[in-house]
């Protein structure tokens, strides 16, 4: 595996006494879609949300080990978390876009981190909308309420939400179990789209979803990484059972 | 396939495909003993029946396709599921091929059974009994799951294809030592010949169990 962009070293988390991640140690490739999957319980979203360091928000937890992004340990002392999501996008399971204009929600962390003003902040509207596939629907309709939107739209508004500030890497948490099969083929169909410029970590409880979009599959079992390896190898010919018995819906 | 109350319905549907399979190549093994034994005994009755029980063959190929085409639809197999049922449709298909040519040879039994044989059939029978060993066989070791057995009937083949060359460079001596042997002897090789193509298709078989269980492809890597 080349080129890594987030590397993991002997990571170990814990939600007060209980451990809900034991030694993992991966790398997740640049440009490239990694799929998580395994079964409720298994870390999955702990896992994706040790990467922008969203578990920091929860009370009483404890994160041991390293994770490293482009080289630099997000961990350490002297980082500042919300520069970690800056780099490190999110989209999650429900879209959840804000009160306000569909504008208004692209424009919102750029203007306030100051990265775009004036007909530059249009512009970059403009394009985040484009990256997420949804300017089409939404050029005439920009100052409207995004909460008019349908699920769909309101994913991939959150998509183009997370995109203007330029992240490098996005994660996906369940991003279309919420949305119907139209609706879910166009966000798949994008995020193939979107990892030519970006590297794109998606939990997933759909394994098909996962077979199809991903280019390389992560298995996790209670906490543990049971198998990490290219998507087609993965869903044709597995070398742990477990994980072959987890895709062909023996357990879980 | 062992019982999961997780997937019971659905291992059911894989357990059907592969009872109908064994069902099949039983058919398919009979038709080749029988069709090598009206040969021998100028049945033209038996060849006749060997002719007309393709029909059941060909409906069963087209039954156990049809229902490994709706459980790739309706189930999305993956893993060892998918490489069953993949490994399924094609040994469905070669053994409706290899019915096929037992009707061939059931074919030209009709026509020699009314001459006189050139002389005793030895390695006909013999290729037989061989052929309809890889066939077994090579089922056996699709319903074990056994790649070992597998490899056994890949090492058959070589016999049938020296057996082969030995029934014809013996025709070709009778036709140049008597040319009214020429048709018979022509029928014969052909008879030879599909017993050859028969051993390859078991062969065949066999090599997609290996894949089958293993998940690792051996065709077209043996040596020529």
């Amino acid at each position: 595996m080349v080129n890594p962009i987030i590397k993991l070293e002997n990571l170990n988390f814990y939600y007060g006494v209980v451990k809900a991640l034991s030694n993992i140690t991966m790398n997740f490739n640049r440009n490239c879609v990694t799929a998580i999957i395994g079964p409720s319980g298994c870390g999955k979203s702990t896992l994706l949300r040790l990467l922008n360091r969203m578990n920091d928000l929860i009370d009483n937890t404890r994160v041991e080990g390293k994770v490293e992004i482009d080289g630099k340990d997000i961990y350490s002392n002297n980082v500042d978390p919300v520069e970690v999501r800056k780099k490190v996008g999110m989209v999650f399971q429900k879209p959840n876009p804000f009160p306000k204009s569909i504008y208004k929600n692209i424009a919102f962390g750029p203007k306030i981190n100051r990265l775009a003003r004036g007909s530059k902040l249009d512009d970059l509207v403009e394009e985040s909308l484009k990256a997420a596939a949804l300017w089409d629907e939404v050029k005439d309709i920009l100052h409207h309420s995004a909460m008019e939107l349908s699920g769909g739209q309101q994913q991939r508004l959150c998509i183009a939400r997370a995109l203007a500030m330029k992240p490098e890497i996005l994660l996906m948490d369940e991003p279309t179990s919420a949305l119907d099969p139209i609706s879910t083929a166009r966000i798949e169909d994008l995020i193939e789209d979107l990892k030519e410029k970006y590297s794109i970590i998606i939990v997933t409880h759909n394994m098909q979803q996962a077979a199809r979009i991903s280019d390389f599959t992560a298995f996790l079992y209670l906490g543990q990484l049971i198998e990490y390896d290219k998507t087609e190898k993965i869903f044709t010919n597995p070398s742990n059972k477990k994980t072959e018995d987890y895709i062909t819906g023996r357990f879980g | 396939m062992d019982k999961n109350p997780i997937r019971s319905h659905y291992d059911d549907k894989l357990n059907h495909i592969k009872e109908q399979l064994v069902y099949m190549a039983g058919l398919v093994e009979k038709s080749v003993e029988d069709a090598v034994k009206s040969l021998i005994t100028s049945d033209s009755d038996l060849a006749k029946k060997v002719i007309e029980g393709d029909d059941e063959i060909d409906l069963l190929e087209l039954k156990i396709e049809d229902e490994s085409i709706k459980l790739l639809a309706l189930r999305q197999p993956a893993a060892r599921d998918l490489r069953f049922i993949t490994t399924a449709i094609k040994i469905n298909a070669h053994l409706e091929r290899i019915a096929d040519m037992a009707g061939n040879i059931a074919e030209r039994a009709i026509k020699l059974s009314t001459q006189p044989p050139i002389k005793p059939y030895i390695d006909i029978p013999h290729m037989a009994r061989i052929t309809q060993w890889m066939i077994k066989t090579s089922l056996d070791a699709f319903i074990n799951e056994d790649p070992a057995l597998a490899e056994k009937v890949r090492n058959e083949d070589q016999k049938i294809d020296k057996l082969n060359e030995q029934v014809f460079r013996e025709l070709i001596t009778f036709m140049m030592e008597d040319p009214k042997t020429i048709t018979r002897a022509i029928y014969i090789m052909g008879i030879s010949k599909n017993l050859e193509r028969i051993a390859d298709h078991a062969e065949t078989i066999a090599e997609m169990v290996v894949y089958m269980v293993t998940g690792k492809s051996v065709r077209h890597q043996r040596e020529k």
